[in-house]
């Protein structure tokens, strides 16, 4: 066991934690025999303190595939594979993730266990939808199996329950079928808000994917000007049925090291910002891309969060419901932009129906994703300011990128909450799995 | 048909990132030799589904130095001829204990030199009179190439390894089977997890891609990372007399 600096992408907080490395399904039994507080963690890319405890078992090691279903499409795999790893896997092989996070460097049970959401959300749901099965080790060092018709409380209370119901050994995930590794892309210019609203509204049934880039710095009549990306995946390419199964390559650039304070402020961010705006300058363009550039523009630049110095970033995620949605985003975005806080990444989206896990984050309406360094001082009450109004609303944070809500914040936002605690209770009366989340939004 | 590496030790994380790296980038069938060998079944499933090559699972005990010889036997007779052996266990133990209790010493001992000299001794035989061309691959270290105070037994067996197969390579250099000598420096595993002052710790993965790529190429020895060869010019060249008040 070793004592190390662990974060999550935010890189903020930073804990020293005992980070014991699981490599067989026995030690996760005889981890939990202790008897003492613990948490799994995988690749941590999530962003706040969801993943971080002061004793973590370390499941990047549990990374095997264990079995493949060709005719059906559903692979089984160990909690601790990447979403990388199962890619290269699945993608020569005619298969694609069902429903895909902005990054391919989560593992399998992070994904599980956030039940993360994807540009297609509007048409697919959630990540959660798509588990067929959960293999999980208990506090009481039970091996058990889940799914929608067995065990469906520690289901329901798994997906979506940032790991604080037992650990998840390895899941079936059904896949979805590709004939390309391309998608085709359609990205409009809008010049307000409101326009953007139209276009997801009118394109909804059109596109699986859809996701928008928001100027947050943009005001009046510009505020919330947007580049709306809507994409499906390729139908057979008939030239080369073969070549257009391909695989992404490796990342290209690395930040090797913390940037300084200078690099990310309100000039260079607006520079940034009016200059990515402007490469759009076709209203309406169309294009073949290849899925990594599309799902994962980011990856490509390993170790990114790093621009925001040692400090690091929050990240900041909100869902609020059709029903004045428009409003209360634009109440948001005007905030936003008055404040003149520096966003590098501000997306916007629709989502679709609710779906299976007791706190699980999307529900029908608009989210935007923020990212905002911590050297802005101020950040945390202002963000709080924002959650006031998201749960006036009905809306609701995502706790995969949240660092800063609080209890009574959180309560009412997550409905299903009771029944979440009745699944703690009954699976883990002694609240051995927990984070520095868990006890901040008092779930243990 | 696909050649096929025996690895003894199966599940160091050295262990883990060879058998990747000889099976996705290689193409090599596999026998993965461990005790409870049964834990490897999802390893053994992963390298099957990915690479597509065949994996089967020994049980081995590499302290069992009775059983030793009629290891290549047993190999042949549970899963087929093969033509690499890639020697991988070790212990490191503890210097301090192994100073003051002799249990603790013979088991560094045994299990870094008696037992890896015992197996490679049935594995050679066996593969010098196959009559085609095979290789052996021995784990060393670093710590094998001078005696330090703070890890000198783990050293003297990691050197006496060395030795032998300088000695098993000069015998089956003729016969056709090549022997490499491996010297690892810090590497990122369970091994070194929590040790104070490693520095410049490798991930497996490298180090694996490393030997394989020596053994290719047919080396006799290689440090990896390769920086290791000049840390440990310089520290050999450290007089005696001096060194023997270091610290190190």
């Amino acid at each position: 066991m070793a004592q190390r600096q662990t974060s999550g992408w935010g890189l903020y907080p930073r804990i020293a934690a005992e980070v014991d490395p699981v490599r067989f399904p026995e030690d996760l039994v005889a981890l939990v025999r202790r008897q003492m507080p613990l948490l799994a963690q995988g690749n941590c890319r999530s962003y706040g303190d969801g993943c971080l405890a002061p004793r973590v078992a370390s499941f990047l090691p549990l990374n095997h595939l264990l079995a493949f279903d060709a005719e059906r499409g559903v692979v089984h795999a160990e909690a601790g594979i990447t979403l990388d790893k199962l890619l290269r896997f699945i993608v020569p092989r005619g298969w694609f993730l069902p429903v895909t996070p902005g990054t391919k460097f989560p593992t399998l049970g992070g994904c599980i266990a956030a039940d993360v959401h994807g540009k297609n959300h509007h048409r697919e749901g959630t990540f959660g939808n798509y588990v067929e099965a959960l293999d999980m080790v208990l506090a009481d060092g039970t091996l058990l199996t889940c799914s929608q018709t067995e065990h469906r409380d520690l289901f329901e209370a798994t997906v979506g329950g940032m790991g604080l119901t037992g650990f998840i050994y390895a899941a079936r995930l059904r896949l979805r079928p590709i004939r390309s590794a391309y998608i085709v892309l359609r990205s409009l210019r809008t010049e307000s808000f409101a326009e953007t609203c139209r276009v997801f509204a009118e394109t909804h049934d059109q596109y699986p994917y859809s996701v928008a880039w928001v100027d947050c710095l943009a005001r009046g009549a510009h505020l919330g000007r947007s580049i709306v990306m809507l994409g499906e995946h390729e139908a057979a390419d008939a030239a080369a049925p073969e070549g257009s199964l391909r695989v992404h390559a490796r990342g290209a650039l690395d930040i090797p090291c913390y940037l300084p304070a200078w690099t990310l402020n309100p000039l260079t961010v607006r520079a940034f910002n009016a200059a990515y705006y402007r490469r759009h300058w076709r209203r309406d363009a169309r294009a073949r891309v290849h899925y990594d550039p599309f799902f994962y523009p980011l990856d490509i630049v390993t170790n990114w969060n790093r621009i925001y110095g040692r400090s690091g970033f929050l990240q900041y995620q909100f869902v609020v419901p059709f029903r004045d949605g428009e409003a209360v985003m634009a109440e948001v975005l005007a905030r936003i932009a008055a404040r003149g806080t520096a966003s590098f990444l501000a997306v916007l989206k629709t989502m679709g129906p609710q779906s299976g896990g007791m706190l699980s984050f999307p529900l029908p309406g608009y989210t935007l994703a923020l990212d905002i360094s911590r050297r802005d001082a101020g950040i945390v009450a202002f963000l709080r300011e924002l959650n006031g109004i998201v749960a006036a609303s009905g809306g609701r944070n995502y706790l995969a990128k949240d660092t800063i809500l609080e209890r009574a914040q959180f309560e009412p936002m997550y409905p299903r909450l009771d029944e979440f605690r009745a699944a703690k209770r009954r699976y883990d009366p002694h609240c051995l799995f927990r984070s520095l989340q868990s006890d901040r939004l008092g779930l243990t | 048909m696909r050649p096929r590496a025996v690895i003894l030790g199966a599940k160091s994380a050295i262990a883990h990132a060879l058998a990747e790296e000889l099976a996705e980038a290689h193409g090599y069938d596999l026998v993965l030799a461990a005790r409870r060998s049964q834990q490897l079944r999802p390893l053994a499933a992963d390298l099957t589904l990915r690479a597509g090559v065949r994996v089967g699972l020994l049980e081995y005990d590499a302290l069992d130095l009775a059983a030793a010889p009629g290891l290549a036997a047993r190999i042949r007779g549970e899963t087929g001829d093969f033509e690499l052996v890639v020697q991988v266990f070790g212990y490191l133990g503890d210097q301090a204990r192994a100073e003051q209790d002799d249990g603790e010493l013979l088991r560094i001992l045994n299990t870094n030199y008696t037992a890896a000299a015992v197996a490679l001794n049935d594995l050679a035989r066996y593969l010098a009179g196959r009559g085609a061309p095979g290789g052996i691959i021995g784990i060393g270290s670093v710590a094998g190439d001078r005696g330090r105070r703070s890890n000198y037994v783990y050293g003297a067996a990691k050197g006496a390894l060395a030795l032998y197969l300088q000695g098993l390579r000069n015998r089956l250099a003729d016969r056709g089977v090549h022997v490499l000598t491996v010297k690892p420096g810090f590497v990122d595993t369970p091994m070194t997890a929590g040790l104070q002052g490693l520095f410049l710790v490798a991930p497996p993965a490298r180090v694996a891609r490393d030997i394989v790529r020596a053994y290719q190429r047919r080396r006799d020895v290689v440090y990896t990372p390769w920086f290791w060869r000049y840390i440990m010019l310089l520290i050999r060249a450290i007089p005696e007399s001096r060194f023997k008040h270091l610290r190190l």
